[in-house]
């Protein structure tokens, strides 16, 4: 399985895009989704609120199944993908694009370190 | 093998409805829409009498209802004739599954048959219509039922007390820890003792109870033989420790059989060991929890001792105890006040009253966790409990565990050549399989084998439980299912692990028998509809 | 009497299966340390020895003649359509539905359930029910707890004392404090909570908990009651009773945020304290921190309508340690009395049960203050049931009852404040006679 070559990857299944100096874009990658089966709903972080890399930020629920969502980085959320609230089928059907999750300031760039590239993540789910 | 394909759903276009009197053409095939649908201006059913004029001039002097705490308009309830609403009510139960219709292997639930003197039993006046706060002379019937059950769980358990207030498995797990809690404080232990210990195979309620009184939950796994983990165990055990929740047998349908060195290494630890005694039904006569050294375990009425499960209830949780532990039990106690124990239970044996004999609820108990419950529990169902027991007596009792363990080890040695059995040793009162052969070699998941299963009449085992089996297949067949109805599931599971290799588009499209097929139950989760929509509301939300 | 169907033949030819010799075999792994020893259980019995060893038992009892007895568990018509249903074996001998292509019965009765459960409350979501109503009502204050972050709740004195112990019991698993706020149970009081009274108690409230009408009959402020636990963030908790919800307004309308009930009222005979059902309500956006089961409608692949349990992943058996309750069964059963009974009633016949038990009592309590021999308690409304001084009342109680007549419920077992008084209840059942023999009977208690 390949995964988008400009994303860093957890082992918790969340991925980053760094979108310019400060900002990023995080979500759970297609692995995660499919794991969990149809998802049905996703607690948002609050826009505003901290997050703390690898610590929880919210909870994603399938038909049967439940799983804490774990932010691959720290910082500030800025904005939250409001379309999910209605249609949390989008992180089924397109996790890394129109299901992403969180835009977040960046605390610390050098967290990135600490993630996986995608042929890291590759293997890792294999 | 080959199964008798099942046949194929009817017309949809030909069904009828109870209200639409187009039953004729469409056989016993039924779609039935919500009793809102039927309601019509003016319909009425059950009418009830005008207050009389003598109540009316007697009460003219006494306040009246404040307009402010007044409804306005009346609740839209349907308004039906009794007959319409008797057929729509007889036509859904047409729509479902039950023991009485057909065999319902259905795993950790121990579907038997509920006999039905147990329900004459449950609706006699003198009980039914027996009121909780009644001044207790005139209850003494309902109060020597509740002793004499209580007397008899004791001695099958082996515990020292029982209360049977607990609505539920759960419930009575939730009262037991609440009491394991109670006792430790009392010892100065409480702020010492977080963590509870659960085995990865409990289930679900044993976590979410510990949760609920505020302990942490400590998961110890299995070990390769699928019981606990003795070193993992004991790794874990320490002053931190409050309790053990095992249940035995195992959701995997074992018996521990190291189940002396795991209750005496928790005794050890100063911790207490509670059983979940939701698979007691395996076990009646063989081993007995409170002598065995636990301290607190919940019986399932509604399965060990058969009480009809009512479509998700009510069940009842009644919890025995240890002497330690009995101080913390929930108040009020039915006890008998005056009387010899002995005298009543032998009267009692030779269904005689004794003279003399006075019961009583007991309130003052200072160490009491307090009330699970409003009044005494689900009296309804210690009726049909006590019935039962009594009808079986000793012998009958043994000879449930007896036969439901004997049922599960045939269906264990006939079908584990057709699926996977990760723990291939005796079975108590169900057996695990596994589906992953077929998952990975066919495409067919436990879900398409459950569903194959509902087009043969058959409800479907307990699937994907418990966890720590891949796509699991629990069957618990219990002692009341003949050897013919067991053949003919060996016989369709042995069709359906042919069928998954021959034509496993079959399997995936199943079932095509039943009144729907398989719904969209993420639709459901994503968009929910808990309750019907009025039309006027409709109109309004599109205004 | 044995249920097995098994003969000797069919025993032998699994144990031959099986590979065994003897049914002993099959608990060998029991280690021997920990074999049961030998119990006393008697002897099994036949069905007419069973019948009658119950027809004993309930024979012991005495069923009253004459009852004023309400105090949370009331005596109404079970219409006979309510027995013939809930017998049915199809209801009755089903599991939880989890395989809903064969418990469309079932899924259907409990979506229609929640449904009647919303319109009679005025609320937008309702569970599949509870164990009862002091359960669900503790339950309810709990998802306050966690709907607004807080740990303490205060309950109103005029609660059914059942459910304010049932609430403390819950609340000491978590650690949450409940306080009491009083109602005017002293002479000349009102009977009711007062609403001034919820300012002082803190902003760290997550809920108020108080009952419609209240445990001694009495109506209490709602509307004013949730303004004022409003005003500090915290949540009503309003337990109602269902039939009176046919004439009160429903707590939807006056700012309540969760329900809880007792739902025997609607359909299910007393039987000494159970099985009833617990009737739990809430707004849409609170419903993720519902404990219990919550039935949903959705459609199959061929567009058929169908039910599911839905919302599952806040239940216990997915999320484990992290579940909104511990919470597994609900009351299915008696939830389909509760539908039965709404439906064979309907709107106008709730109205004629609530205004008959609403004009006996009114009647009642006239007929004893004009023979002189009671007086209302409390100033204020009434419902179906209402608090009178009565000189000498346990023991003129225990006079009637031995009688045959229960003259309501005697306060002071939990209330010493209202010794000498009777709550007494009338319902539809209730007599101009009977009034007229409880009206003699207490005279002659003099």
């Amino acid at each position: 399985m390949a995964y988008p070559d400009d994303l860093r990857y957890s082992k918790e299944h969340e991925w980053v895009r760094v979108e310019d100096d400060d900002t990023a874009t995080i979500g759970i990658t297609s692995f995660a989704a499919d794991e969990l089966g149809d998802i049905v709903f996703i607690e948002l972080p609050e826009v505003g609120s901290t997050l703390s890399q690898f610590g929880t930020f919210g909870v994603v629920e399938s038909v049967k199944a439940v799983s804490d969502l774990y932010a691959p980085i720290s910082g500030e959320v800025l904005e939250v993908n409001e379309a999910l609230r209605d249609t949390p089928e989008l992180l089924n059907s397109d996790a890394f694009a129109e299901g992403w999750i969180a835009k977040v300031r960046l605390s610390d760039a050098a967290e990135m370190d600490a993630l996986m590239d995608a042929d890291a993540y590759a293997a890792e789910t294999a | 093998m080959s199964v008798a394909e099942p046949p194929g759903r009817s017309d949809p276009s030909g069904r009828g409805s109870a209200f639409s009197g187009a039953t004729g053409g469409s056989g016993l095939t039924i779609v039935e829409p919500l009793i809102f649908d039927a309601s019509r201006r003016e319909r009425r059913a059950v009418r009830f009498p005008k207050p009389s004029e003598a109540a009316r001039a007697a009460a003219a002097g006494q306040p009246e209802l404040p307009a402010s705490a007044r409804r306005r308009g009346a609740p839209r309830l349907p308004e039906v004739s009794e007959l319409e609403m008797l057929r729509h009510f007889n036509r859904l139960a047409h729509l479902n599954h039950a023991i009485d219709i057909g065999f319902y292997p259905l795993g950790s639930c121990t579907m038997k048959y509920n006999p039905k003197v147990n329900e004459w039993a449950a609706r006699l006046p003198g009980l039914a219509e027996s009121h909780p706060l009644d001044p207790a002379q005139l209850s003494q019937g309902s109060l020597e039922l509740m002793w004499l059950l209580a007397e008899l769980l004791k001695d099958i358990s082996g515990f020292d007390a029982v209360s049977l207030q607990p609505a539920a498995g759960a419930h009575g797990e939730l009262t037991g820890m609440l009491m394991t809690r109670a006792y430790h404080r009392d010892r100065g232990e409480g702020e010492q003792r977080t963590k509870v210990l659960v085995p990865d195979s409990a289930h679900g309620t044993n976590p979410a109870t510990a949760t609920m009184v505020g302990y942490e939950t400590v998961t110890i796994r299995s070990n390769e033989r699928g019981g606990i983990d003795l070193g993992a165990l004991r790794g874990a055990l320490g002053p931190d420790v409050a309790a053990l929740m095992i249940t035995n047998p195992s959701t995997l349908g074992i018996f521990e059989d190291q189940i002396d060195q795991v209750v005496a290494a928790v005794q050890e630890a100063g911790a207490i060991a509670y059983m979940d005694g939701a698979n007691l039904n395996a076990i009646l006569g063989r081993f007995r929890p409170g002598e065995a050294g636990f301290d607190v375990m919940h019986f399932n009425l509604h399965k060990t001792f058969s009480t009809p499960h009512g479509g998700g209830g009510p069940g009842a949780g009644p919890i025995g105890v240890s002497a330690r532990l009995e101080p913390y039990l929930p108040a009020p106690m039915p006890v008998l006040a005056e009387g010899d124990p002995a005298e009543v239970l032998a009267n009692a044996w030779a269904l005689r009253s004794t003279p003399g004999a006075r019961f009583e609820l007991d309130d003052d108990r200072p160490k009491s966790i307090g009330k699970v419950r409003s009044c005494y529990g689900n009296f309804g169902m210690f009726v049909r409990a006590y019935t039962y027991i009594r009808s079986n007596g000793s012998q009958g009792l043994r000879t449930i565990s007896e036969d439901a363990v004997l049922a599960a080890n045939y269906l264990r040695v006939r079908l584990h050549d057709a699926y996977d059995l990760p723990y291939d040793r005796l079975s108590k009162h169900e057996v695990v399989f596994s589906g992953r052969r077929q998952k990975r070699e066919h495409g067919v998941t436990t879900l398409d084998i459950a569903k194959a299963i509902l087009d043969h009449g058959i409800h479907p085992p307990t699937i994907y439980f418990p966890l720590i089996v891949e796509e699991a297949l629990m069957v618990e067949p219990t002692e009341t299912e003949s050897l013919e109805t067991l053949d003919r599931f060996v016989d369709v599971m042995h069709g359906i692990a042919e069928q998954a290799k021959t034509d496993p588009d079959a399997i995936r499209r199943a079932p095509t028998t039943t009144p729907v097929g398989r719904l969209d139950e993420a639709a459901a989760a994503r968009r929910p509809d808990l309750r019907h929509t009025f039309r006027d509301e409709t109109e309004a939300s599109m205004a | 009497m044995s249920y097995s169907p098994h003969t000797e033949a069919d025993r032998a030819r699994m144990l031959e299966a099986i590979g065994i010799s003897s049914v002993e075999d099959l608990f060998a792994d029991v280690p021997a340390a920990v074999r049961a020893s030998d119990w006393q259980v008697p002897p099994p019995l036949t069905e007419q020895e069973a019948r009658a060893e119950l027809a004993r038992l309930a024979g012991r009892n005495r069923i009253p003649e004459i009852t004023f007895l309400g105090a949370g568990v009331y005596r109404h018509l079970v219409p006979a359509v309510v027995g013939e249903i809930i017998g049915r074996p199809e209801f009755a001998t089903a599991y939880t539905p989890y395989q809903p292509e064969v418990s469309q019965g079932t899924l259907q009765s409990i979506y229609e359930f929640q449904s009647l459960i919303c319109e009679l409350t005025g609320m937008e979501v309702a569970t599949a029910s509870h164990y009862d109503g002091a359960t669900a009502t503790a339950e309810a204050a709990l998802m306050a707890c966690r709907l607004t972050r807080r740990g303490r709740v205060a309950v109103s004195a005029g609660v059914n004392p059942d459910y304010r112990r049932v609430l403390e019991t819950y609340c000491s698993g978590p650690g949450i404090e409940v306080v009491t706020v009083p109602v005017g149970l002293a002479e000349g009081g009102n009977g009711t909570t007062d609403p001034g009274s919820i300012a002082n108690l803190g902003d760290d409230l997550a809920c108020v908990v108080a009952a419609q009408p209240n445990f001694y009959g009495q109506l209490e402020p709602m509307a004013e009651l949730a303004d004022a636990a409003h005003r500090i963030g915290a949540q009503l908790v309003a337990v109602v009773e269902p039939i009176s919800l046919a004439l009160l307004e429903p707590p939807g309308a006056y700012g309540a945020d969760l329900v809880a009930a007792e739902g025997q009222p609607l359909g299910i005979p007393p039987s000494f304290g159970g099985p009833y059902v617990g009737l739990m309500a809430a707004r849409m956006g609170s419903v993720r921190q519902m404990p219990g089961r919550l039935v949903g409608a959705t459609r199959d692949a061929e567009g058929r309508k169908g039910y599911v349990l839905t919302l599952q992943a806040r239940e216990q058996h997915i999320r484990r340690e992290k579940a909104a309750s511990n919470i597994c069964t609900n009351q299915a059963l008696m939830a389909l009395a509760a539908t039965v009974y709404l439906a064979a009633v309907g709107p106008e016949g709730l109205r004629e049960v609530a205004e008959l038990s609403v004009a006996q009592t009114r009647h009642l309590a006239a007929a004893l203050e004009d023979a002189g021999l009671a007086e209302r308690r409390f100033g204020g409304s009434y419902f179906a049931e209402v608090t009178m001084r009565v000189p000498d009342a346990a023991r003129r109680h225990a006079a009637l009852a031995e009688q045959g007549i229960v003259a309501g419920y005697l306060p002071e077992q939990r209330e010493p404040e209202l010794r000498d008084t009777l709550l007494l209840a009338a319902t539809e059942l209730t007599t101009d006679d009977e009034i007229a023999r409880l009206v003699q009977a207490l005279g002659e208690s003099r």
